[in-house]
């Protein structure tokens, strides 16, 4: 099969492939390393044939230790190279967690070095992993200053935000979202682009109410936009796209035109981005609210297995649609 | 009926008082297939090559660099006795021979990656005095502009880390730096420590193993000082030596007296150049001992009073000022003169930090991430590298 590139329709994974390839080949310090990244091609497949083409020393099959995967790539960007490293599951970054929050997030503070590197994290559910194959750690990271957190939900941003983090001096975590491997498709530009970090996108303009969300929550809130249109209640979708840092300009200028705000994410409710997002708006943009600010997220407990409980878990579009029906009525 | 079928079961089998024989498992009876560590035959002597040797003036520089870390950091505890210096201060009393030996070792181009008692390290590798005065009394002119104190005093420029105070998780780092070697086909190492505490943490071994398996050119010395903070090494671990670790990795691994200067210098150096040629990392264990408490607050009240008196016979400064006046390859005259070097060197480096300024309260907002208007942080050096 020939490998997929811009101006072709591709899926989310697919983006991301190519992005990956292409930074490789426009930079050659660019080098990967991760378990079973190499030969077998990633557990999802996200850098199938990049071996052969790039070979086993910037291909990294490394043995099983996270905190020895993240280290080596610190050491390996304070010594003049741009690592992207691989988490095979985000719920596995815990055990690389003291690395990414004591040494890469602090270094260029502490130290002046920056630390040009990227961790890959395939994140969240709906994939029946269970607990420990379908977590959203991003708020672990979100709270720590010196990282940039990014989570793309389209081919088009997974493709541009990919390049940004690699050429981005700081550590940046790129949560890659499972769900939308294989189920978005969209065509791909002719031109290369990257997509700024620090930028949300409005996936979707509306009149009446703001969702802020990002992920795989982006498409479950524009299929609940869809619904509600057709009851004559006009949705408006801020997909942040990066969670640290946060784009506050975009989110106030939406809830400025709407009056009314929803954010939904997959993330369990407490401590999550709603909250930073809400106090953002009740901070900025008090005067513009019309309705209490109203949070969509999962259960505040580990993520169950069993698809009825999964379900009941995570929030859908169902979810969404009750809340956004409350703040039309309000 | 699920009842009577265990009963049934039970009875057929043979109560434990009947057995009364040993089962032996043996090595080549097809069960038991191998006993650790029988496979690895470590090696019995190290070479160094004869062009890595110490001349004359090498043995007079490694004395001078081991006066100058113990005056440095005399120096240092004064200035925080004075209230000078806040925080808290770590030195590396008694144990000068392993920090100034090992990094002697290093040639230009290669990384070192030290750790908090290490003082030696820094200044063997060339760390100007001023820096690090300035660093420990947090002055702008500090390799970390005031953003972090003591021995966490890493400097960009001179290709030494900045350690977190998390130990062993230098480790990865370290190994992340070697790597970085092999992506880029360049003869350069990298030499990393940790303490006898340190190698207890988890990242001792994902490090190790990493190393090991990408055959990273990466030294390790375990500075085997007795005491984490407060705890003995009985009390850390229970092999006979942390050196027979390396076994496990794969690598080698070696003890060396650590209060000797010239055999830790050649142990490293042995093993520094073997990495050099893509031999792959190797570990050795430095036996010496803590002269202070953990920190400059610490009285050590927990080590016996006869191991400190045991151990300052042993002074590796003292000792080896003796063997170089035994060989004539230093007069009494000339090391007054040595002396008197390291003493002006010294104050005058103390004095001249002591007048450079604070930085500016405002950078407490700056530096935390690289592009982030560089212009207003004086400090900010861009990677040349990346360029």
């Amino acid at each position: 099969m020939a490998e997929k590139g811009r101006g072709e329709v591709v899926t989310y994974i697919e983006a991301i492939t190519i992005g990956l390839r292409e930074e490789m080949e426009r930079d050659e310090r660019v080098w990967l390393l991760g378990e079973d990244i190499g030969v077998y091609g990633g557990a999802f497949k996200v850098t199938k044939g990049f071996i052969d083409k790039f070979g086993e020393k910037r291909v990294l099959d490394t043995p099983l230790s996270e905190s020895a995967i993240v280290g080596v790539a610190i050491g390996s960007a304070l010594n003049g190279m741009i690592p992207v490293a691989e988490m095979q599951f985000a719920d596995f970054i815990s055990s690389g967690f003291n690395q990414i929050v004591n040494q890469a997030a602090k270094m260029h503070y502490r130290y002046g070095a920056p630390v040009p590197m990227v961790i890959r994290a395939p994140t969240g559910g709906g994939v029946h992993g269970g607990p420990f194959h379908s977590q959203n750690p991003e708020m672990w990271f979100v709270k720590t200053p010196g990282l940039k957190v990014v989570e793309p939900s389209t081919p088009y941003d997974a493709y541009g935000l990919i390049k940004a983090a690699i050429r981005d001096p700081n550590p940046v975590i790129y949560f890659e979202h499972k769900y939308l491997y294989r189920r978005i498709k969209e065509k791909l530009p002719e031109e290369e682009y990257i997509v700024e970090i620090g930028k949300a996108d409005v996936k979707r303009e509306g009149t009446d109410i703001t969702v802020v969300t990002y992920g795989s929550m982006v498409h479950f809130s524009l299929e609940a936009a869809d619904i509600l249109s057709k009851e004559g209640v006009e949705v408006e979708i801020v997909d942040l796209r990066t969670l640290l840092p946060i784009d506050k300009e975009t989110i106030l200028k939406s809830v400025r035109k709407t009056g009314k705000l929803c954010i939904v994410h997959e993330d369990t409710l407490t401590a999550g981005m709603g909250g930073e997002i809400a106090a953002i708006v009740a901070e900025y943009a008090f005067d513009a609210l019309d309705a209490p600010i109203k949070r969509v997220a999962a259960l505040d407990t580990p993520v169950p297995y069993a698809p009825a409980l999964e379900a009941f878990f995570s929030p859908d579009t169902k979810k969404i649609l009750v809340a956004l029906r409350e703040l039309a009525a309000f | 009926m699920p009842n009577k079928a265990k009963t049934e079961l039970t009875s057929k089998k043979k109560t434990e008082s009947s057995i009364t024989s040993d089962f032996v498992l043996k090595v080549g009876d097809g069960a038991l297939l191998y006993v650790a560590g029988g496979g690895a035959k470590p090696a019995s002597e190290l070479v160094l090559p004869a062009k890595f040797r110490l001349t004359d003036d090498e043995k007079i520089d490694l004395l001078y660099l081991m006066k100058k870390t113990r005056g440095t950091e005399n120096k240092i505890i004064k200035l925080y006795r004075q209230g000078k210096i806040v925080g808290g201060v770590y030195t590396g009393a008694g144990q000068e021979a392993t920090s100034v030996g090992t990094a002697y070792a290093l040639e230009k181009g290669d990384y070192l990656v030290p750790m908090h008692r290490d003082m030696g390290s820094h200044i063997a590798h060339g760390q100007d005095l001023r820096k690090i005065f300035s660093q420990y009394l947090g002055r702008v002119t500090a390799p970390t502009r005031g953003k972090e104190g003591n021995m966490h005093m890493g400097d960009f420029e001179k290709n030494i880390t900045c350690m977190i105070s998390h130990l062993g998780s230098n480790m990865p780092v370290a190994v992340g730096i070697a790597y970085s070697y092999i992506l880029r086909n360049e003869k350069h190492t990298v030499l990393t420590y940790i303490g006898d505490g340190g190698a207890s943490i988890g990242d001792f071994h994902e490090a190790l193993n990493f190393a090991s398996v990408v055959k990273a050119p990466l030294v390790l010395c375990i500075e085997n000082n007795q005491f984490a903070y407060s705890t003995p090494t009985r009390q850390q671990y229970n092999c006979t030596q942390l050196a027979d670790r390396a076994l496990a990795y794969g690598i080698p691994g070696y003890v060396v007296d650590g209060n000797d200067v010239e055999a830790v210098y050649s142990v490293t150096k042995a093993l520094i150049e073997r990495a050099r040629e893509g031999e792959g990392p190797a570990l050795f264990e430095s036996i010496s001992m803590r002269m202070h408490g953990h920190s400059a607050h610490d009285d050590a009240f927990y080590v016996p009073k006869s191991m400190f008196e045991e151990w300052a016979r042993k002074d590796p400064i003292l000792r080896y000022q003796k063997k170089l006046m035994e060989e004539d390859i230093l007069s009494e005259e000339e090391l007054a003169k040595l002396d008197q070097r390291v003493e002006t060197e010294i104050e005058e480096a103390a004095e001249w930090a002591l007048q450079q300024p604070e930085p500016p309260a405002y950078e407490a907002a700056l530096g935390v991430y690289a592009d982030e208007m560089p212009q207003l942080w004086a400090g900010y050096r861009p990677n040349p590298k990346l360029v």
